[in-house]
C-alpha cells in the first residue's frame, strides 16, 4: 500500500511537472512537408529552414516572455489526400501543435485546409502550395502562403519565353493540382500575349517509359517544350525521352522540376534551357544563406519560403500576444506587411522586442514577403538558364 | 509528299520503341506461358521475379563499375547478366523447393496455385524494396547510341531524324537469340521433349519414365533465366524501379493471354501486338500524315485517336476482344 500510494504521487508529479510544461514555456509548431513522395529530394532543406526560425526564436528566449518553440515534423506524402489529412489530424489532436508551417503540394495542402485547418480552427502556412485554386479557398482567415500563387507563375514564365523569342511552345504537366492549375494558368497567359500552345497534355508520374507521351508531344512540336513537373518523378523521365528521341532539345522548367536532380541527370544536355523558381535578389536571400553556412543547401526551392513561413506564424503570435491560432491570425497580414521596421533573416530577436513594445514591422525575411489579396506572396522570381550542365541565376524578376 | 521523312518520324516515335518493348514484353510473357504450360498456373510473381534478377545484375554491375570492369561501348550490365542468372535461379529453386513443392505434392488445384504465387509475389516485391530501395536506380553505361538524331540527320541530310539506342538494338538481338535457342532447345534436345511431353499429358509422361521434379527444376531455371534477361533489358532500356517491374505485369499477362497461354510462339506473337497497340493508338499522327499526305489534305488537329493517359486501357481493351472471339488465343494456348 505503502509503494502504491508513493507511486501514485510520484506520477501525480510528473504529470502536474508535465502539464506545467506544456503551457508555459513550449509552444508546438507543426512541420508537415512531402518527406516522402515525388518531392522528398527539396523537402529536408524546408523543413530545416523552419526548424532554423523556431530555434532562432527559442534561442533570442522572446516569444511570449520566453517560450520555447519546438517543431513536430509530419509527413504529408505530397500525393496522398487521406495520409496529410490523417497526419495532420494527428499534429493537432495528438501533438497539440498551435501552428501548421505547410503543406507543400497543392493538393494536400487544400485537403487539409479544407478537413482539418478549418474545422479546428488551425493556422496554416504553407511555403509552397502554388495552385491558383487555393486563393479562393474557403478559408475562414486561417489560409496564407509564402509562395505565390501560379497564376503569377505563368505569367512570368509567358514574359521569360517571350524575351527569349520563342512564340511557339509545347506543354506537358504531372496529372494533379499542381500540374494542371500551372499549365492551364501559363496556357492563359502565353496565349493572351499571342503565343501558341501546341499540345497541353498530362503525364503520369511513376511510369518507366514516357516514349509515347513524347511522340504527342514532338508531333505537335514547338520551339521549346514546357515541362510542369516533378524532377523526381515523371518530368525527369519525360526530359530524357524527349532528348533520347530528338524531339525536343531545350526545355523550360518551371519550379517544381528545378533541383540538384535536374543537373545530376541531364548536366550538358539540357544547355539552352531556361526556367524560373519563386526566389529574390532582395538582401534577405543572402542573409539567409550566410545564416544557413554549410548546414544544409539554403539556395533549395522553398527552404527560404519555408523560414519566412515559420517566422511568420511566430511573429504574429507576439503581435497579438497570443499562441492561439483564433488570436494571431488576424495578426499575420499586419506583421508581414509595411508600416514597420524592415526585419531580415536573423533579425527575428528584434522582431520580438518591437513587438512586445508595441510596434509595428514589416516582415522581409528571406523572399521579399509581401503578403497580398487573400493572403498569399506577391511573388519574386529567380529566373535561371542552363548552362555548361549547370543551373546559373540570369536574373530576378 | 515526302515518303521518306515520313517513314523515318514513324520510325522514331513509333516502330523502334514498339520494337524494342515488344520484345521486352514477349520474353516477359514466354516466361509465364512456359510456367503455364508446364507447371498449370498463373505466375503473378513473375513480374517481381523480373525485378529481383535485374537487381542483382545491378548490385554486380556496381561492383564492376566500382573495380573499373567495362565492356567498351556495350552496358557492363551484360557481364553481370550471368551473375543475375544465377542468383535468380537460386531464389526460384529456393521458392519452389519451400513453397511450390508443398502444393504440388497435394495436388493442389490450379486456382490455389495463383492464390500462392500472388503471396509469394508480396515476399519478393518486398524483398527486393529490402535490398536496393524503392528509387530509380541508374545502371545503364557505355554508348548511349547506336545513332543519334543529330547523326542521323548529318548523315542522310533529311529534315527528320532517327535515333537508335544502344539498349534498343541490345534488346531486340538478345531476344532473337534468346528466343531462338528456348525454341532449339524445346524442339531438338531430350529434354526440351520431355517438358513438352509432361505439358501434353502428365501421366503419359511419368509412365514413360520422365522425372517430374527435374522437368519441374528446368523449367525454373528457363524462367529464370528469361525472366532476369527481359528484366535486366527493360531497366537498361528505361530505368530500374522495382514498382514498374510491378505494373508490367499486366502487359505481361495480357501479351501471354492474347497470344494463348502456353503457347511460346503466341507469347511472342502477342508481345507484339500488345506493344504495337499501346503505341500506334496513344501516337499523335500529325506529323507522320503532314509529310504523307498532299498539301490540301494536312490535318490542323494532332490527329490522336486516344489520349496516352489510356495507355494501359488498350491492352485490356484487347484482351477482352481476342476472349470474346477467340477464347484460346490467336495461336491456340491451352487455356479455358
Amino acid at each position: 500500500m505503502k509503494k502504491f500510494l508513493a507511486a501514485t504521487a510520484a506520477t501525480a508529479l510528473m504529470a502536474g511537472t508535465a502539464f506545467a510544461d506544456g503551457h508555459s514555456s513550449e509552444i508546438k509548431i507543426g512541420v508537415i512537408l512531402g518527406f516522402t513522395g515525388p518531392i522528398e529530394s527539396l523537402t529536408p532543406a524546408m523543413a530545416d529552414g523552419a526548424e532554423l526560425a523556431m530555434k532562432e526564436v527559442t534561442d533570442s528566449g522572446k516569444l511570449l516572455g520566453g517560450t520555447a518553440v519546438t517543431p513536430v515534423r509530419a509527413d504529408s506524402t505530397c500525393i496522398d489526400a487521406a495520409a496529410a489529412t490523417a497526419a495532420a489530424e494527428r499534429l493537432i489532436t495528438s501533438d497539440g501543435v498551435k501552428g501548421i508551417m505547410g503543406a507543400d503540394c497543392s493538393g494536400v495542402t487544400g485537403a487539409i485546409l479544407a478537413n482539418v485547418a478549418l474545422a479546428n480552427g488551425m493556422v496554416m502556412i504553407s511555403p509552397s502550395a502554388t495552385s491558383p485554386g487555393l486563393s479562393t479557398a474557403e478559408d475562414n482567415g486561417l489560409f496564407f502562403r509564402t509562395a505565390p500563387s501560379d497564376a503569377r507563375q505563368g505569367v512570368v514564365m509567358t514574359e521569360v519565353l517571350m524575351e527569349e523569342g520563342i512564340n511557339e511552345v509545347a506543354v506537358t504537366y504531372t496529372n494533379n493540382d499542381y500540374g494542371k492549375g500551372l499549365a492551364d494558368s501559363f496556357q492563359a497567359a502565353f496565349e493572351s500575349a499571342g503565343g501558341t500552345v501546341t499540345i497541353n497534355a498530362a503525364h503520369e508520374d511513376g511510369k518507366a517509359d514516357y516514349s509515347a507521351e513524347v511522340g504527342a508531344l514532338a508531333a505537335a512540336g514547338g520551339d521549346r517544350l514546357v515541362v510542369a513537373g516533378y524532377v523526381d518523378q515523371g518530368g525527369s523521365g519525360i526530359v530524357r525521352a524527349a532528348l533520347d528521341s530528338g524531339a525536343f532539345d531545350t526545355f523550360h522548367f518551371p519550379d517544381g522540376m528545378i533541383g540538384a536532380k535536374l543537373e545530376e541527370n541531364f548536366g550538358d544536355e539540357i544547355d539552352g534551357s531556361t526556367g524560373q523558381h519563386p526566389g529574390t535578389d532582395s538582401a534577405g536571400a543572402a542573409k539567409y544563406t550566410d545564416m544557413v553556412g554549410g548546414a544544409f543547401d539554403a539556395t533549395s526551392p522553398f527552404s527560404p519560403e519555408s523560414y519566412d513561413a515559420a517566422a511568420l506564424i511566430m511573429l504574429a503570435m507576439q503581435a497579438a500576444g497570443s499562441s492561439e491560432p483564433g488570436d494571431y491570425k488576424a495578426t499575420v497580414m499586419d506583421v508581414a506587411n509595411a508600416p514597420g521596421e524592415q526585419i531580415f533573416p536573423g533579425e527575428l530577436a528584434k522582431a520580438l522586442d518591437i513587438l512586445a513594445g508595441g510596434g509595428d514591422i514589416d516582415y522581409v525575411g528571406a523572399t521579399a514577403v509581401e503578403l497580398i489579396g487573400p493572403g498569399e506572396s506577391a511573388g519574386n522570381y529567380r529566373q535561371i538558364v542552363v548552362e555548361g550542365g549547370k543551373i546559373t541565376t540570369s536574373k530576378y524578376r | 509528299m515526302d515518303f521518306l521523312n515520313a517513314f523515318i518520324v514513324l520510325a522514331n516515335f513509333v516502330l523502334v520503341p514498339a520494337i524494342a518493348y515488344g520484345s521486352q514484353l514477349a520474353l516477359g510473357a514466354l516466361g509465364v506461358t512456359m510456367i503455364y504450360g508446364i507447371l498449370r498456373f498463373s505466375n503473378f510473381a513473375h513480374g517481381d521475379t523480373m525485378a529481383f534478377g535485374a537487381m542483382v545484375t545491378i548490385l554486380v554491375t556496381w561492383w564492376m563499375q566500382s573495380v573499373g570492369v567495362s565492356f567498351g561501348p556495350l552496358p557492363t550490365a551484360l557481364l553481370a547478366l550471368p551473375f543475375g542468372l544465377l542468383g535468380c535461379a537460386a531464389l526460384v529453386l529456393f521458392t519452389d523447393r519451400v513453397v511450390y513443392r508443398f502444393y504440388r505434392a497435394q495436388k493442389a488445384k490450379p486456382v490455389i496455385l495463383v492464390i500462392v504465387s500472388m503471396g509469394v509475389m508480396f515476399i519478393m516485391n518486398g524483398l527486393v524494396r529490402f535490398i536496393i530501395g524503392p528509387n530509380d536506380q541508374r545502371f545503364a553505361d557505355g554508348e548511349r547510341f547506336i545513332i543519334s538524331v543529330r547523326e542521323f540527320k548529318q548523315l542522310t541530310g533529311l529534315r527528320e531524324g532517327l535515333a537508335i539506342k544502344t539498349t534498343q538494338g541490345i534488346t531486340v538481338v538478345t531476344a532473337v537469340i534468346v528466343v531462338l535457342l528456348l525454341f532449339w532447345f524445346l524442339n531438338k534436345t531430350r529434354t526440351g521433349k520431355s517438358m513438352r511431353a509432361y505439358s501434353d499429358n502428365e501421366d503419359l509422361a511419368l509412365l514413360s519414365g520422365i522425372d517430374p521434379e527435374r522437368v519441374v527444376m528446368v523449367t525454373w531455371l528457363i524462367v529464370a533465366a528469361l525472366a532476369t534477361i527481359a528484366g535486366v533489358l527493360y531497366g537498361l532500356d528505361k530505368t530500374f524501379k522495382p514498382f514498374t517491374y510491378f505494373q508490367l505485369l499486366l502487359p505481361i499477362f495480357a501479351s501471354a493471354i492474347v497470344g494463348g497461354l502456353g503457347n511460346p510462339l503466341g507469347a511472342i506473337a502477342g508481345g507484339f501486338v500488345i506493344a504495337f497497340s499501346e503505341v500506334t493508338i496513344t501516337y499523335a499522327w500529325k506529323k507522320v500524315l503532314k509529310y504523307a499526305l498532299p498539301e490540301n489534305l494536312e490535318p490542323s488537329s494532332l490527329v490522336q485517336l486516344l489520349s496516352t493517359d489510356y495507355k494501359f486501357a488498350v491492352s485490356f481493351v484487347i484482351l477482352v476482344i481476342v476472349l470474346l472471339f477467340r477464347p484460346t488465343g490467336l495461336f491456340k494456348g491451352k487455356a479455358f
